[in-house]
């Protein structure tokens, strides 16, 4: 879905603000909203797909005016009730009204380290050989499709040279939906500037992404 | 495993479960629902989140980051194995995990400087430089660093030779990039831990370089 996360070569949002690294919080909610955002996660009700694919569905007015832990609280919050594991009238006044659905894991405090340290690892084993090798030119497609998808608006329809193949990784159109995992070989595209933005680009430059196998012609 | 939760038993919070919330924002009132609405359903342990707060407030940083560079600036062999297996030579540090699942190390060279940003989202290598700096999320960087990478970095307060291309990465998938810094000279001879001193986050992101030197007292 194209949309208000895709800003990609979008002009206008101000200056970027740099920081000290050794800020890691700005207010205390934040770090709740981090806390219960992976804890939730670590339900296993959904996969990092269905989470990306719901931050983004937000209202783009709502997408583009809140801060990024808010986006995860708006994204968590129609994620559990979606799931029914909370509802519209609980999280209106925060009293709990309905049993609590059973879920495939709780996460504890001891469980916390190993389940980060392990990580979600999300490459496949290939099946299939890859359609192209570093070095090739391809063009990625145009398409713009309802559901969840991972190629930006900027880098559509363009050509750029293969500079990279990496493994086959879950395919995020489907895992997004549950329609299966469908892995796909991921490779890295280098595009330059110019055929991103035109001719007054900065010859210097080049810009590349990732993209899923079906996402090339 | 299936979780079969009792509802009937007394949560002990260690936060307040105070029912004045007139002093709290209206995002802070959500989150605070949302968490006691959590813990009371039984999905998540309120010392679970302790935990999780606490590894990224203290134990999951650039510093990380900072190890991984300073050692491939002193260490031909790890260096190589950067550049092949990035997560496994990562990995040997006893950096993994969490958004640090598919490593590739990028070098800056005199010829060349990376600059990583996420466009569609907030993807950062979490395993080296722990939770994404506010201005890494915000649409002002990721719509401008893929149009306008040269001025990002001036915002950045560095400027960048006209002669040395910016290769920019936007981290469409599932890989993370860590980017590795040039070594400032006048740093011969200096050990690992010394050196990592001169590597900052900024650094690793590709928005800055290592600070120089004459920057850091001996």
């Amino acid at each position: 879905m194209n949309g208000a996360q895709d800003v990609g070569g979008m002009m206008n949002f101000g200056p970027v603000v740099p920081e000290p690294e050794s800020i890691r919080f700005h207010a205390e909610w934040e770090k709740r909203a981090l806390g219960i955002t992976l804890a939730a996660g670590a339900m296993g009700v959904w996969n990092l797909d269905i989470t990306r694919s719901a931050r983004e569905s937000l209202p783009p007015v709502e997408y583009l005016s809140s801060s990024y832990y808010e986006i995860w609280i708006s994204a968590l919050s129609r994620q559990l009730v979606a799931e029914g594991l909370i509802t519209e009238e609980e999280l209106t006044d925060g009293i709990v009204r309905s049993p609590a659905k059973p879920v495939p894991r709780v996460l504890t405090a001891e469980m916390v380290g190993p389940v980060l340290k392990a990580g979600t690892h999300y490459n496949r084993k290939p099946e299939v050989p890859p359609r192209f090798a570093v070095g090739d030119q391809v063009r990625t497609r145009v398409m713009n499709p309802w559901h969840h998808t991972r190629i930006p608006q900027y880098a559509k329809g363009k050509t750029g040279v293969v500079d990279k193949v990496h493994d086959v990784f879950v395919f995020p159109d489907t895992n997004a939906h549950r329609n299966g995992e469908n892995p796909q070989w991921v490779y890295t595209i280098r595009f330059d500037a110019q055929e991103l933005w035109g001719a007054d680009a900065d010859q210097t430059v080049t810009v590349s992404i990732e993209v899923w196998e079906s996402y090339l012609e | 495993m299936s979780h079969d939760h009792d509802h009937d038993h007394d949560h002990d919070h260690d936060h307040d479960h105070d029912h004045d919330h007139s002093h709290l924002s209206p995002t802070e009132l959500r989150v605070r629902t949302l968490e006691s609405l959590l813990v009371e359903k039984g999905y998540v342990i309120p010392e679970a989140l302790d935990e999780i707060i606490e590894t990224y407030q203290t134990r999951v940083g650039p510093r990380n980051g900072a190890h991984v560079v300073a050692k491939a600036w002193t260490d031909p062999e790890f260096l190589n194995w950067l550049r092949k297996d990035a997560s496994a030579a990562i990995e040997s540090l006893g950096y993994s995990g969490r958004q640090g699942e598919h490593m590739v190390v990028v070098e800056n060279t005199p010829d060349q400087h990376n600059l990583v940003v996420c466009t569609l989202c907030s993807c950062y290598p979490w395993s080296v430089l722990g939770l994404p700096p506010v201005w890494y999320k915000s649409t002002a960087y990721r719509s401008r660093a893929v149009i306008d990478p040269r001025g990002v970095l001036a915002e950045f307060g560095v400027t960048l030779p006209e002669t040395q291309a910016i290769r920019v990465w936007d981290s469409t998938a599932e890989i993370r990039y860590l980017v590795l810094p040039m070594r400032p000279s006048g740093t011969e001879g200096w050990s690992e831990e010394r050196l990592a001193g001169l590597v900052t986050r900024d650094s690793m992101i590709g928005v800055s370089l290592a600070r120089r030197a004459e920057e850091v007292s001996s």
